[in-house]
């Protein structure tokens, strides 16, 4: 096991540039999230740790040794890939056993290593089946085992869950926590999909366009998103963003294109008179009488809750409301904001100013 | 009733048009009368000629196995099935060999990659009987360019006999052949090269493979199946060479470069004896099917690749 550090990395293809300087400091033992739209550098910056492609600049440290000059063997990391990348014509075992074989390991300790990786994963009846024989999701783990037998310093996902379907998904998931509570080896995971990295991560990285746009715990990123990229990138369904400015005269009123007046707790003295946008978590609202007339535009019951996309003024609002709702299309119901959960982003830089 | 009658008849006919038996005959028709007509025809006269004592322009009587026996106890036919199996094997080692690595070095990132390629194929496309009367120019034992070239280098004192001499005769046709046949062995195996994931290579490295473990473990095996099928063509194109032969030495010096296509060429038309020169063709089927059934089985589908899909 290792803590992993990069330092201003950066990478490009040709001239065009793909990771613009990326500083990230790994702990040991800790499950970091690399997280961020399709084409943000997120899968390159793990094939980089990898040693599957050079770095440009900067500099890749695992357990505090610099490794951009290694290759990928002497770096001592396992990977999972995204497609499985499972040898076609080796069995189960064979596919776990295959980097113990590369390096002469005797039978005894093969078996010694792969039986109980292959316990831990449920994979001690499938051994000897080929991977075409197996489904997507024992394929999965078949991927995971050949990287535990490894025993590595780190492990790394490069979106290992997106050819699952939702169903197993969820399941996979928890394995995988549960798999990285047991080891307690770095790992370094790559998704695009903001609740894999919101309910597996210690640590999530938000990348947007080759550059870090925050570091975080999951919660600390919902509670204090650093700017409205990570804003609207974490928390399904998405935050709402309204357009307008404070009221000049009193601070606690933030008064949209269309003139609807919205709550504000404690804009900072900055934010007077520039133009801002107004983030609003679906989940925090609730109808109410007296509330914002809202009118209701679609709703969607899921059970457990109910959401609910609604027009403000002229702004389309999406809401996620625990409480089973009577409203018809056409209809106006209160809305009440919780204010104290409401954000202030610089309509320009993008930043959080509260 | 007169109902039932009528409307009865269109109704046969419509079962015919549907089953899908008929329509699938009807549709397998002209294929099958242009492969009995251009195939089994041809071949069932072969194997019926080679009973007979045909010659050209009078009709022969069957013989039975008297042809066989005659070339049991000729030294020259026997001499033409040594050549020809040494023939095919040195040409398709060769072939094989240079064609693998020449097909692992396309599939690298080279800069023209696909000039390159482009360039391999030229062999393969030019008519065989173009190349062959190139290199009988190269080969030749005045004005070969490799002998000039040797010369000038001060190497060899004179120039090589290359087609004249049985041995370096042989060793002449076998290279021309591999180069002729070298880009279907390299453009084939660089098509499976292209199959195999790229991931894979990158997991395996990952693992800990160096270059020659890769090769040996993640590469070859998976290229397996494609080499079966190549291989099993590029052997029965080899063993029924004529044109090159032909063209090069017509057989010699002394039969030396005799295949047996080209000696049953050679007895049965400008010699004309018809049935034996079928006979001596008919001689060839054993190899080429036992060649057939080594692929049939090196083609079956391996316990990795049946089940599930991708």
């Amino acid at each position: 096991m290792a803590s992993v550090e990069f330092a201003n990395v950066r990478k490009s293809f040709g001239t065009h540039p793909v990771i613009k300087g990326v500083d990230i400091e790994i702990a040991d033992g800790e499950f970091v999230i690399l997280v961020g739209p399709s084409g943000c550098g997120k899968s390159t910056l793990l094939r980089m740790l990898a040693g599957l492609e050079n770095i440009s600049a900067g500099e890749i440290k695992i357990g505090g040794k610099v490794v951009n000059n290694l290759a990928p063997k002497e770096r001592d990391i396992a990977m999972v890939f995204q497609n499985y990348a499972l040898y076609p014509h080796m069995t189960v075992a064979d596919n776990m056993a295959f980097s113990l074989k590369l390096k002469g390991a005797p039978k005894s300790e093969v078996d010694k290593r792969v039986k109980p990786a292959a316990e831990i994963l449920g994979l001690s009846p499938l051994l000897d089946r080929f991977p075409r024989q197996l489904s997507g999701g024992q394929r999965q783990r078949v991927a995971m085992g050949r990287a535990i037998v490894r025993d590595p310093q780190v492990f790394l996902f490069d979106e290992p869950l997106s050819n699952l379907d939702a169903k197993l998904r969820v399941a996979m998931r928890a394995e995988i926590k549960e798999l990285h509570q047991r080891l307690k080896t770095t790992t370094v995971y790559v998704t695009h999909d903001q609740i894999e990295a919101m309910t597996m991560a210690d640590k999530i990285v938000v990348m947007h366009d080759g550059l870090v746009e925050q570091i975080g715990a999951p919660l600390e990123l919902y509670d204090q998103p650093a700017n409205l990229f990570v804003a609207s990138f974490i928390g399904s369904p998405a935050m709402n963003m309204i357009k307008g400015k404070l009221d000049p005269n009193d601070g606690q009123k933030f008064t949209t294109e269309k003139g609807i007046v919205l709550p504000v707790v404690k804009a900072p003295e900055s934010a007077k008179g520039r133009a801002l946008i107004y983030g609003l978590r679906p989940e925090h609202m609730t109808i109410a009488n007296g509330g914002i007339p809202a009118e209701v535009v679609v709703i969607e019951p899921t059970g457990s809750e109910t959401q609910m996309i609604m027009r403000v003024g002229g702004d389309l609002i999406t809401g996620v409301f625990h409480q089973r709702i009577s409203a018809k299309p056409g209809e106006t119901v209160g809305l009440s904001i919780h204010a104290e959960a409401t954000y202030l982003f610089d309509a320009e830089t993008g930043k959080r100013l509260a | 009733m007169t109902m039932t009658t009528t409307a009865k008849q269109p109704l046969a006919f419509g079962n015919i048009a549907r089953s899908n038996t008929a329509v699938g005959l009807f549709f397998m028709l002209p294929a099958a009368v242009f492969l009995l007509c251009f195939l089994t025809y041809p071949l069932g006269l072969g194997v019926w000629l080679g009973f007979t004592d045909t010659t050209i322009g009078r009709e022969g009587i069957f013989i039975g196995l008297e042809n066989y026996e005659a070339l049991a106890r000729d030294s020259v036919f026997w001499m033409a099935v040594y050549n020809t199996i040494f023939y095919t094997l040195i040409a398709s080692i060769l072939k094989f060999g240079l064609g693998l690595w020449l097909a692992l070095i396309l599939n690298e990132h080279l800069p023209f990659k696909s000039f390159f390629r482009a360039i391999i194929l030229l062999p393969w496309v030019v008519p065989t009987v173009l190349s062959a009367l190139a290199f009988w120019w190269i080969y030749d034992a005045q004005f070969s360019i490799i002998s000039w070239s040797l010369m000038k280098l001060g190497w060899i004192h004179s120039p090589i006999n290359f087609l004249g001499d049985p041995n370096n005769a042989r060793a002449s046709v076998i290279a021309a052949n591999v180069w002729r046949g070298i880009p279907f062995v390299a453009i084939s195996l660089l098509a499976g090269l292209q199959t195999i994931p790229q991931s894979l290579h990158e997991a395996a490295s990952l693992d800990g493979a160096t270059g020659w473990q890769r090769f040996r473990f993640i590469t070859l095996p998976m290229l397996t199946p494609i080499i079966a099928v190549v291989m099993t063509f590029s052997v029965l194109f080899t063993f029924t060479d004529f044109q090159l032969i032909y063209v090069l030495t017509k057989g010699g010096p002394v039969n030396a470069t005799h295949l047996m296509a080209t000696l049953s060429f050679q007895r049965g038309i400008p010699g004309g004896q018809l049935g034996e020169g079928a006979a001596i063709a008919v001689a060839m089927i054993p190899f080429l099917l036992a060649s057939i059934l080594f692929s049939f089985f090196g083609l079956q589908r391996r316990k990795w690749q049946q089940g599930g899909q991708d």
